[in-house]
């Protein structure tokens, strides 16, 4: 008894509590997903995964669900989330890019061009960008950006070719893309820069040796070199876009509509609701059980994105760990 | 001339020896000279936009932060002058950071030691491992939403605000905390785990030789040797649990003021509602209710100089053993 009290510790003991410690961790992940799976399985249960589709009228179907009591009909939980989803994929993919080649420059910036003063200066600055609030980018978008656009650089005219659809506020796919852009690009650079700092200059050196430019040694060895980095820094970053909640709720004009190409410049200027935008948008609904599985089925969709993403990351950086490349 | 007679030396005057003729891009194709451009140009923007960035935000803050308002409490008023200040949020935010941190050690220091010094069986470890990487993943709104599905079960019940008529509302400070943890979880665990892998083998071999049981190794030789990892894991947590808003908007009740359930003094505190500075920002702006630009600019200008602070000490902390370049500190980005 003494003994257990001077040594509470035993090795057997520790190593079964900390084994117990990380277990936990893994059941968060079980538990997440099986509590936002059984609350988004009303709206699979509806019609499987026909509730990504589009047509009907997203918004009605939402006030729908809104209006609903506590035991819904059946019908309530019909909903086409194609508006949401195609949202998601725009702002996303279309940042996702920019983003990528914005990056790929900058970390060739950084790396291999900046004199070695700049370089110090740039290393923070990244890292600045990179821990920003998003609920600060938001806020300077909301409320420096929109008006900006909406006050000189949409033309009345362009207002008044779509005022019976949608009403252009400033506030839509230009302002979101761009700051989702300056969000998740620090974040690419980051590893971008970490990679091409790993490959070994000797490589690049006996490019220029051979007669290549330094600017085409940098692009065709280090970048190329370096390109499973490239892109497992763009699945990290689209994870990150998916995810965005709070700024895009603030800045991306927050109505379900679907900007059409077909629309020309004004495209660029339509607003659109991203999924996890639309989670915040309509948490305080959440009481309502057909909103509710509605929220969990987005919640779920965002989970199962980023459940793929981080597989495909992890896929991406194995031939880096075999020739121990730092990723 | 005939192929039997040796090539003559090049009559021309030899290009210029030692350190080598630097190419110049005025040679180079129109395409080069096109990308170094845009290089240079990318990389002095992003420069430029984060300057921007602190600038307006020092610029706003300067203009709208008063002393009294870290010190007064937020108050309905349609004016932004009758609003109040926002001394609730400064300790909602203080709150949280605390029940995040609390929870979220003792978790990712265990996990990390036990992945790092144990690790048996191994596909367990590995279970464990992209767990935590999926953790890491996981949009902030889901764990929110996560956090929503678990404090209203009935059993949680005690943890979160109540309803007078037995509704679970889920939200409390104990619920949006104990989802932070989540969120501070995934840096505090790699940055440990790095640390305890890049211990070198002989320090345990010596301690072993010495007679001491793994955990007393782990207590005494390596748990100290990766105090500045836990340190810069700590301050990346608590950077990420300051700035995260999708929480704190959805589970934690979205009352300005910090609203005790019950009358217990810190239970019911951690119980209550409340608000944290993202909230304030996020509620004063004109996405959420107040539109009082003022006061969401001046939040977020102390939230910036949170930001900016923590960002440094990472620097200084994470020195010592940072990554070549020092942009990703424990393979997560700062």
């Amino acid at each position: 008894m003494l003994k257990r009290v001077c040594n509470p510790w035993p090795d057997h003991r520790a190593e079964r509590l900390l084994g117990a410690v990380s277990l936990l961790v893994g059941a968060a992940v079980v538990a997440m997903v099986a509590f936002v799976g059984v609350h988004a399985w009303p709206i699979f249960q509806h019609d499987g995964l026909g509730w990504l589709g589009p047509g009907g009228s997203l918004a009605t179907e939402i006030a729908n669900m809104q209006a609903t009591s506590a035991h819904p009909p059946a019908s309530a939980y019909h909903l086409n989330a194609w508006p949401l989803v195609y949202g998601t994929l725009l702002t996303t993919g279309v940042a996702v890019v920019l983003a990528l080649v914005l990056s790929v420059f900058s970390s060739i910036f950084i790396v291999e061009l900046a004199p070695a003063r700049l370089r110090r200066v740039a290393i923070p600055v990244i890292r600045l960008l990179a821990s920003v609030p998003s609920v600060v980018y938001g806020l300077i978008g909301v409320l420096v950006l929109v008006p900006f656009v909406g006050n000189h650089v949409i033309t009345s005219a362009q207002k008044a070719s779509v005022q019976n659809v949608v009403e252009l506020t400033g506030s839509g796919l230009l302002v979101t893309v761009v700051i989702l852009t300056v969000m998740i690009a620090p974040i690419m650079i980051a590893l971008i820069c970490e990679a091409f700092a790993s490959v070994p200059s000797s490589w690049r050196e006996g490019a220029i040796a051979l007669g290549v430019n330094p600017l085409r040694a940098i692009l065709a060895v280090t970048v190329r070199a370096a390109r499973p980095a490239i892109v497992a820094a763009a699945v990290l970053a689209t994870a990150r876009a998916l995810g965005e909640a709070i700024m895009l709720s603030m800045v991306s004009g927050s109505t379900f509509f679907t900007p059409k190409p077909v629309d020309g410049t004004v495209f660029l200027f339509e607003p659109l609701r991203t999924l996890a935008a639309a989670i915040v948008d309509y948490h305080e609904g959440v009481s309502a059980p057909a909103l509710r599985a509605a929220l969990y089925a987005f919640a779920l969709l965002l989970l199962f994105a980023a459940f793929t993403l981080s597989v495909a990351g992890y896929l991406i950086k194995l031939p880096l760990r075999k020739f121990e490349v730092r990723g | 001339m005939s192929t039997l007679v040796p090539h003559t030396v090049r009559s021309e005057r030899p290009t210029r020896t030692g350190r080598g003729r630097r190419s110049s891009p005025l040679t180079w194709r129109w395409r080069d000279r096109l990308a170094l451009a845009f290089a240079w140009i990318a990389g002095l923007g992003l420069c430029a936009i984060a300057a921007a960035i602190v600038l307006y935000m020092g610029y706003r803050g300067i203009q709208y932060v008063r002393p009294d308002l870290l010190f007064s409490r937020p108050a309905p008023g349609k004016l932004q002058s009758e609003s109040g200040g926002f001394l609730d949020p400064l300790a909602g935010t203080a709150i949280l950071t605390l029940i995040g941190i609390l929870l979220a050690v003792p978790l990712a220091v265990g996990s990390a030691i036990w992945i790092a010094e144990y690790g048996r069986p191994t596909w367990l470890a590995r279970v464990v491992e992209s767990s935590i990487e999926i953790v890491a993943g996981t949009p902030d709104i889901v764990i929110a939403l996560f956090g929503l599905a678990i404090f209203q079960l009935r059993l949680f019940a005690p943890f979160s605000f109540t309803a007078s008529g037995g509704g679970v509302f889920g939200r409390s400070f104990i619920a949006a905390g104990a989802m932070m943890s989540l969120i501070a979880l995934p840096p505090l665990f790699t940055a440990t785990r790095d640390g305890l892998q890049a211990v070198p083998a002989h320090m345990r071999e010596a301690a072993f030789a010495l007679g001491k049981t793994r955990i007393a190794t782990i207590r005494r030789v390596l748990l100290p040797s990766v105090r500045s990892n836990i340190a810069t894991g700590v301050t990346l947590g608590v950077s990420r649990v300051i700035g995260d808003t999708a929480i704190v908007v959805l589970l934690l009740g979205e009352t300005l003021r910090i609203e005790p359930q019950g009358s217990a003094p810190i239970v019911g505190l951690l119980r209550g509602t409340g608000s944290s500075l993202t909230s304030y920002v996020f509620e004063n702006s004109p996405a959420g209710e107040g539109a009082a630009p003022q006061k969401a600019y001046a939040a977020a200008f102390v939230l910036m100089v949170f930001v900016l602070a923590l960002n440094l000490l990472v620097e200084r902390i994470g020195r010592s053993h940072a990554d070549s370049l020092g942009l990703t500190v424990a393979g997560a980005v700062v």
